[in-house]
């Protein structure tokens, strides 16, 4: 057990790298992933075309390649904010492809007649979007967005190869210290990691309520 | 594409389109022009940076990281259906003594990140290099634990009809969920079987972190000789990407094959089952 209680302030400050990598690499794919989305769901076809192929690209791509393109490769051609901005920006652009993929398919999850009535009351393309069809997407979108910023927040974990100090950083270092311990020590920050997934599965519950239309 | 999002578009739409369509166009070739004129700035297309990967021995080489990273999916994945039908069942079972345990073990593994449980593997096996084995028992029981709940969904799928029909005739539980339920499940279960084969693939990828002997790590020794960083990923990312549009075309095919209307539907978004079937398979993590 002392591994643990011996070494409480540095688990801590490991979360504490996770949850900034979850938030700025959230942040990044929530703002890249909502206009891919928007653009996939488009009535101009280029656009739509261009948000397949940036979806196609990085959805079919690890994030390890992608880290290791942003960490090692862009700052070889030039291309470097520092390693925390790169890391995050490698793993915001990966999950973006993701959130682009829910905002789909949560405005075709609509009913067809939604917009259909919308139109023909004589609403506009933009009216019936922020009037009709995205009130309601945001509810359908809500589940599978939990889901994909869930796996973001265990995805931080590939950041500890890269000289960020987070819990999987802190974890692996206790193995090695604490050769005797490694049980308790995996369920101990295995238990941080599921506070993480619960909160963010209990504040996806919280707006899905809040979000709640009745059809 | 849901065409009936908007109607047929006007002239001034169409206009609008037009020009929208234009600056989209303008746009990917900047894109692709400022790309080509920084990669020729920095001089990444010489001969010694690309060269590596049209020289047998590299090639030779990567093939040995390839093959390793689809037989450690491979077994993963089989190996994986088996915990996820055990663990499945066992959360649908009656007895709370199975249903109980069988959740706890479900839910822990897929809340705990992937990388940190494969680096506890491999910790508690004493650090072995060039081992693939640590690698693939996280890869089991992180995807046996998705694919545990995608078989609960897909037998909560099949009509309960099919069950009380066959509790009609005389059979036991066991006959019921054997006979009736698992093959139908299974059927519906399969696009989103393949598309865990995807998620699977992608994480052999971090037998980087492990020094096990997959594409990614193959891809170190390359640039740590030849000092090609941006390129080696690149060309390791080109060969994930058509591995994964092979995979997702055989789930498509495998989908418009065996499914058969009003059928059930299972879809999986990043690790979680989605009750909600919306058009398409969903995204993958």
């Amino acid at each position: 057990m002392e591994a643990l209680t011996e070494n409480w302030d540095l688990i801590l400050k490991g979360f504490w790298e996770t949850i900034k990598l979850l938030l700025v690499s959230g942040g990044i794919a929530l703002v890249i992933g909502v206009l891919v989305g928007v653009a996939r769901v488009s009535p101009v076809a280029i656009l739509r075309r261009t948000a397949v192929g940036y979806v196609t690209i990085f959805r079919n791509t690890p994030l390890v390649v992608l880290i290791i393109l942003t960490y090692y490769g862009l700052p070889e051609i030039g291309i470097d904010f520092g390693f925390f901005t790169m890391i995050t920006l490698a793993m915001g652009v990966y999950t973006a492809s993701f959130v682009a993929e829910c905002i789909r398919s949560g405005v075709n999850g609509i009913p067809l007649g939604q917009a259909e009535a919308a139109r023909s009351i004589g609403m506009p393309f933009g009216m019936t979007m922020t009037q009709v069809i995205l009130p309601q997407s945001f509810r359908l979108v809500v589940p599978p967005l939990a889901s994909v910023y869930i796996a973001l927040a265990k995805n931080t974990s590939l950041a500890h190869g890269f000289g960020i100090a987070e819990a999987t950083f802190r974890s692996k270092g206790l193995f090695n210290d604490y050769a005797t311990d490694r049980v308790e020590i995996f369920l101990g920050i295995a238990l941080g990691y599921i506070i993480i997934v619960e909160l963010i599965s209990l504040g996806a519950g919280l707006l899905e309520r809040r979000w709640r239309v009745s059809r | 594409m849901s065409a009936v999002l908007f109607d047929a578009p006007g002239p001034v739409a169409v206009r609008r389109h037009r020009i929208i369509a234009a600056a989209t166009v303008l746009g990917l070739i900047a894109v692709a022009v400022a790309v080509i004129w920084k990669l020729a700035v920095e001089d990444q297309f010489t001969a010694e940076i690309w060269e590596p990967f049209v020289t047998p021995s590299i090639i030779e080489f990567l093939w040995v990281g390839l093959r390793n990273t689809l037989i450690a999916a491979a077994v993963a994945i089989v190996i994986a259906v088996v915990f996820g039908i055990v663990f499945g069942v066992g959360k649908l079972s009656e007895h709370g003594w199975l249903r109980w345990p069988s959740w706890t073990v479900v839910e822990f593994f897929r809340a705990v990140p992937l990388l940190m449980l494969i680096l506890f593997i491999w910790a508690m096996q004493g650090y072995p290099t060039n081992s693939l084995v640590p690698l693939i028992i996280g890869l089991v029981l992180y995807n046996g634990a998705v694919l545990a709940e995608v078989f609960r969904a897909g037998i909560n799928a099949v009509p309960t009809g099919q069950s009380e029909a066959a509790f009609a005739i005389g059979m036991r539980k066991n006959q019921v969920m054997r006979i009736i339920l698992l093959p139908q499940a299974v059927k519906i279960m399969l696009p989103a079987i393949i598309s865990q084969c995807i998620v699977a693939l992608k994480d052999t990828s971090l037998g980087f972190y492990i020094l096990a002997p997959v594409l990614t790590s193959q891809g170190r020794q390359i640039w740590n000789a030849f000092d090609n960083k941006f390129a080696t990923a690149i060309v390791l990312a080109v060969i994930y990407i058509v591995l994964n549009l092979l995979l997702t075309w055989l789930a498509t095919w495998v989908e418009r094959r065996i499914s058969t209307p009003g059928g059930g539907h299972v879809t999986i978004v990043a690790g979680q089952v989605q009750a909600d079937a919306s058009a398409g398979a969903g995204p993958v993590v």
